[in-house]
């Protein structure tokens, strides 16, 4: 009877289980398996190649570094714009102001649409020749800021970083305004009565009750901004040359282009490590500034 | 002593500032949409100098040729197929899962769990390379059932982790009752708990068929054939062909865009409590 009814227990999280073995766990072994092969992806045998695949990545894979740089760009504008953004916005929508619900609706827009549909949109919109950015800065009278957006390799890297922020300060919005309403009022009013004006408030009780919550944001940009891809393949494709390039689209090179699947997942791997040492280094962060 | 005077016109002087300040950004989010609408309903010949918002002519034309000639009906079916049943799978399976975790005990139950969170919280960028390779050893690549099993598997643990969650606090005399009347636990989950989980279930059904609707890598590497493809596959091989027709991208892109959109404006409130409660984990 006992084991009949654990056995049902089991059946309850078998569905689960075995999908995640299938679809999680396999794949993620053999990216750890493959990293050592030099495999084309078709043909049946592979050649054992040892770590010779890491130390290309590491040593001798100059565009990728390029790629992991210009992710780090990426990344440094959406962690300052972005979230600076992000908490502005969400600093005016805690106020008693009108159509907070509508505003509120407006700025998560961007967020739930796809990547794919964001980047061809703003593609257009940038267009060098036909955009309308440019159409506009020509009625201005402003020529001289005429660009090709996104074939100039002087703007398109910062070109795309700013849309990817327009695209995500949203989700940073949303978690402030969440962070923001769970401060007690009765703080504000105690300090208005012991004579703080606005400035020593936000000063003495916003920020600092902000901090895990801005730590959070800071968190979920720095994981999302790196590996954020499909939203420059839709309006650069990693071009021009190599300026728009990031890792997961040289691991997607690596496998559909020169067909290496074995170096693909090396990358996938160095790529890996890396994050989860930024992501490591931010929690120890995050957990030294609580203690105050 | 500052008059009142003063301390009235500086907090117009704030409101004003703060308002052009949302206002600004509103019309940022909204405006680009606005242009792909547009954009949409003008023809290949105007698009390229009619810079108006509101075009001369309205080609709404365009829309049947995206929808027939350009293909996107089929990768519009296609969509929706896919994110209904990787929905349906992701809610029968996680809530299954989620439920055995939170009521019953059995040997290994916290190491399941755990192995579940952990797999939401460890990065592997590239897992799309080994998918591929599993897919095609299985025979199951260009198939939209191999798509489908890929995507449940996605959208697992996060909605293991926001149902277990809810079912942690939900209390269990109903259960209780029922067990007592003789139900099956099978029959328990399907009659009391998961009716009673709606609340979570519309967060996870909002999130995961976002998430399914608007998924691309995966997309991309598995299929081949362009009559299986999801939408935002197809819209990236339409841009790619030839020379781009740019009023029938735009309106595959409005078409893509919309259901999104207005399943956005009905379901915000599940919206915004999943991302509030999602970011939480981390």
């Amino acid at each position: 009877m006992r084991i009949k009814s654990t056995l049902e227990n089991y059946l309850f999280v078998l569905p689960a289980v075995v999908i995640f073995l299938i679809f999680y766990l396999i794949p993620f072994i053999w990216v750890f398996q493959l990293g050592m092969y030099e495999w084309d992806g078709i043909l049946p045998t592979k050649t054992f190649v040892g770590l010779s695949n890491f130390k290309e990545v590491l040593t001798q894979d100059n565009i990728w570094w390029l790629s992991m740089w210009n992710a780090g760009y990426i990344t440094l504008i959406a962690l300052i714009f972005q979230n600076a953004m992000a908490f502005m916005l969400a600093m005016a929508c805690d106020r008693e102001i009108k159509m907070k619900n509508f505003f509120r609706l407006v700025f998560f827009l961007p967020p739930v649409l796809s990547e794919v549909v964001v980047g061809l949109v703003w593609q257009w919109i940038l267009d060098g020749n036909y955009g309308l950015l440019n159409a506009w800065l020509l009625k201005m009278g402003l020529p001289h800021l005429v660009k090709n957006w996104l074939s100039d390799p002087q703007t398109a890297l910062t070109t795309v970083a700013v849309v990817h922020c327009w695209k995500g300060f949203g989700w940073g919005f949303l978690i402030f305004l969440a962070g923001l309403q769970t401060i007690p009022r009765e703080l504000y009013e105690a300090a208005r009565v012991d004579g703080a004006n606005a400035w020593a408030s936000f000063k003495n009780i916003t920020l600092p009750l902000m901090i895990p919550v801005a730590i959070l944001v800071a968190i979920l940009t720095v994981l999302g901004t790196m590996q954020a891809f499909v939203l420059i393949i839709a309006m650069t494709g990693g071009g021009p040359a190599y300026h728009t390039q990031v890792p997961v689209l040289r691991i997607l090179a690596s496998m559909r282009g020169s067909s290496r699947f074995g170096y693909a997942c090396a990358q996938g791997i160095v790529f890996g490590v890396v994050l989860i040492i930024i992501s490591f280094v931010q929690y120890r962060f995050s957990k030294r500034s609580r203690q105050y | 002593m500052k008059s009142d005077k003063y301390y009235f016109g500086k907090k117009v002087a704030v409101n004003v500032i703060v308002y052009a300040f949302l206002i600004a950004v509103a019309l940022t989010c909204i405006f680009p949409l606005l242009w792909m609408f547009s954009s949409s309903l003008k023809t290949q010949e105007t698009i390229f100098r009619d810079m108006s918002l509101i075009p001369r002519e309205f080609h709404f034309e365009n829309y049947v040729l995206a929808w027939k000639q350009g293909g996107f009906g089929r990768n519009f079916f296609n969509s929706i197929v896919y994110t209904s049943v990787v929905v349906l799978g992701i809610v029968i399976v996680s809530s299954l899962a989620a439920y055995a975790f939170s009521r019953f005990t059995f040997p290994g139950r916290n190491l399941i769990f755990y192995i579940f969170m952990a797999a939401m919280m460890i990065p592997i960028p590239g897992s799309f390379v080994p998918l591929y390779v599993l897919l095609n050893k299985l025979h199951l690549r260009n198939t939209a059932i191999g798509y489908i099993l890929c995507m449940i598997n996605v959208g697992l643990s996060t909605s293991i982790f926001l149902l277990k969650t809810f079912f942690d606090k939900m209390p269990k005399e109903l259960e209780d009752a029922a067990r007592i009347d003789g139900c099956s636990k099978l029959g328990i989950w399907r009659h009391v708990a998961l009716p009673l989980a709606k609340p979570v279930l519309a967060v996870v059904v909002v999130l995961n068929a976002l998430n399914v609707w608007n998924e691309y890598v995966l997309a991309l590497i598995i299929f081949d054939s362009k009559p299986l493809m999801p939408l935002q596959v197809a819209l990236m091989t339409f841009q790619g062909e030839f020379i781009t027709r740019y009023p029938l991208l735009m309106a595959g892109l409005t078409i893509t865009a919309l259901p999104i959109i207005l399943v956005y404006i009905l379901m915000q409130k599940y919206i915004v409590k999943g991302v509030t409660q999602g970011a939480l984990v981390g």
